[in-house]
């Protein structure tokens, strides 16, 4: 029997039962788009937080002052001793590895901002120019903290897209002067509107130079210092010199925490990418139900159809050839019923896109052919056994049957 | 052509043996016209299906056109089923939703002929049996004696050497009966063995030999076998 006369055959006998082969189909695709949607799902997350993280800053290294220890209690904590702060100083001294190419410092303290008779409380950013590049920020209008030394103290600021509205609305507010608790500030830039990264939300932010931070809250400490590699593989030399750096700095003491921005993101992407192969596997469930929803409806057809069974015999079809027959027809009912199934997804995916459209939903290569897989796997798996009950019908029996 | 040498065929029912066919011998040469008769439960119908090669002697030995056909295996029983014999049932079995001329074609798709080849045999098989008008109906379309014509039809589209009708006219009125007898019989001119089981003394009567079967033996030939 020809392979093409064999998928005639069989596409005939399912088209000869229209709803059972509908229903069937209905099943399977359902299955498989439930796939393709979880997992879609569970990878756009997992993408929207890579973005997130890496929005924040590519080969980030970032040193907290303080050591936390990853077990158990610490002796400081115990003695009640508030962490050795990082200094202006320390953080200019990082600049002495090779691995390390910019470094920002932040200082950051609430305010009271104040344009004429408008005010309100603010966050306060003390760093320097290099952060707009190393934390991949926009410049909305003007210019940035200016560039120069770490420790000169300009009365400059650069104020965020909702703070400027808020004060100024919207009158020109480049080079006007607004107060920062006690002192004044010459607006020199505003933040491009970019809302909430990680939970810093830069339009709600003003940034000053971190030397005019110090002065404004009285203070000489840091709050962290970004660290720039020079390029990926430079990244955990980068870290290794700041721990080393700042060990010898504070007398022998490690007492600041140094983290690479990727190793929380690794840890994240594991995280997400585990969550989204247990969606799946569940997903997946849904199919190997579908296979014994396969399996069922061909027994019944098995038994419906046992005198054709054995006229085929009679004509002289052998064993394997009626089992091609019915495996075909598994074949031809899981390949229509992926492909519906894999439609209905995509169309699932683009819809959580419309709603959501922040999230980078899109099912992943790998999950497409799981689901595929699955569906064929099962499809197959399941009418084995039909198929052989057919195949091992006695003709002599089937034609009997009335 | 046939030849059965002390053929037995027993059923196990429950825990009992029970024999169908008792130490057959049997002869047909090429191109004889045999009828099987006797009453139900008598064997005719499993001396027929052994012939047909649907079912296995218990013991004995079978040889159909000179070869031993007794312990084929399956595949190769349907070869031969495929080649040399050709089914005309009391219930026609044509496939429900198959149209007359798919279900002509239904052996040569099996055997793998190919599509332009099948087309020219089914079309001269219509007009033969004068179903060319009925080609696309379905069974549920056709009368008793239009669903006959199309299971001979395709009884003989592989144009077998032997044609094994099993009560051919059980289920049709007596002059539709006559007509599928006419049918069958004008392929016995073409030098088809035409082997018929029915209980019906006139149908089996038209036949150059007859065989009489009782309890699982031939009791009584009558009529001429040509050459044994």
């Amino acid at each position: 029997m020809r392979l093409i006369d064999v998928v005639q055959f069989a596409s005939g006998s399912l088209r000869g039962s229209r709803v059972r082969t509908l229903l069937m189909i209905l099943a399977m695709s359902i299955g498989v788009a439930a796939v393709v949607v979880l997992t879609g799902l569970g990878e756009g997350a997992r993408r929207y937080v890579i973005n997130q993280f890496s929005s924040l800053g590519t080969n980030l290294v970032i040193v907290l002052p303080g050591r936390t220890e990853t077990a158990g209690i610490g002796p400081g904590m115990l003695l009640g001793q508030i962490p050795r702060e990082l200094t202006l100083d320390d953080a200019q001294a990082l600049l002495r590895s090779r691995a390390i190419g910019r470094i920002a410092p932040l200082t950051i303290g609430s305010s009271q901002i104040s344009h004429e008779a408008r005010n309100r409380e603010v966050v306060v950013l003390g760093s320097t120019a290099n952060l707009l590049e190393i934390r991949h920020m926009n410049l909305g209008q003007g210019q940035f903290l200016p560039a120069g030394d770490i420790r000169s103290s300009e009365s400059v600021c650069v104020l965020g897209a909702k703070i400027k509205h808020e004060l100024f609305g919207q009158q020109p507010s480049i080079g006007a002067w607004v107060r920062l608790g006690d002192r004044r500030f010459r607006v020199v830039g505003i933040m491009a509107a970019q809302g909430e990264s990680m939970g810093f939300n830069t339009d709600e932010l003003v940034i000053i130079p971190v030397a005019s931070a110090h002065m404004l809250f009285n203070t000489s400490g840091l709050f962290r210092i970004l660290v720039e590699a020079k390029s990926r593989d430079a990244i955990e030399q980068a870290k290794r010199d700041a721990e080393q750096i700042l060990q010898v700095r504070h007398h022998g003491e490690r007492d600041v925490t140094v983290i690479r921005q990727d190793a929380v993101l690794a840890t994240f992407d594991r995280i997400l990418h585990a969550l989204t192969l247990a969606v799946g596997g569940i997903a997946a469930i849904s199919l190997a139900v579908a296979g014994i929803l396969i399996m069922n409806v061909m027994l019944i057809t098995v038994s419906q159809r046992v005198r054709e069974i054995g006229l085929l015999k009679a004509l002289g079809a052998p064993a394997a050839q009626i089992k091609n027959l019915f495996f075909a027809e598994a074949i031809l009912l899981s390949g229509v019923g992926s492909v519906a199934g894999l439609a209905l997804g995509e169309i699932g995916v683009r819809m959580i896109g419309q709603i959501y459209p922040s999230l980078p939903v899109a099912a992943p290569w790998w999950a497409v052919l799981a689901a595929l897989g699955t569906s064929f796997g099962t499809g197959i798996l399941f009418s084995v056994w039909p198929a052989r009950r057919a195949a091992r019908l006695d003709p002599v029996m089937a034609l009997a049957r009335s | 052509m046939i030849q059965l040498e002390n053929v037995s065929r027993v059923f196990a029912v429950g825990d009992q043996q029970v024999a169908a066919l008792r130490g057959i011998d049997l002869n047909i040469a090429a191109g004889d016209y045999v009828s099987i008769m006797g009453p139900s439960g008598s064997g005719k119908s499993t001396l027929l299906n052994l012939i047909g090669l649907l079912d296995r002697p218990s013991s004995g030995t079978y040889r159909l056109d000179g070869g031993n056909v007794t312990d084929l295996d399956d595949v190769q029983q349907a070869r031969v089923r495929s080649k040399k014999i050709g089914f005309v049932f009391q219930a026609f079995h044509l496939v429900p939703r198959l149209t007359a001329a798919t279900n002509i074609e239904l052996p040569l798709i099996l055997a793998g002929i190919p599509a332009a080849e099948r087309k020219a045999r089914v079309a001269q098989l219509l007009e033969n049996y004068g179903l060319a008008d009925r080609a696309d109906h379905r069974p549920d379309q056709l009368s008793g004696g239009q669903r006959q014509r199309v299971a001979i039809a395709r009884a003989t589209s592989m144009h077998p050497a032997v044609l094994l009708a099993d009560e051919p006219t059980g289920n049709l009125d007596q002059a539709t009966g006559k007509e599928v007898m006419n049918l069958l019989e004008q392929l016995v001119a073409q030098q088809v063995t035409l082997i018929i089981v029915t209980h019906d003394p006139a149908i089996g009567g038209r036949a150059q030999r007859q065989l009489h079967m009782v309890d699982g033996q031939i009791i009584n030939q009558t009529g001429s076998a040509v050459n044994t």
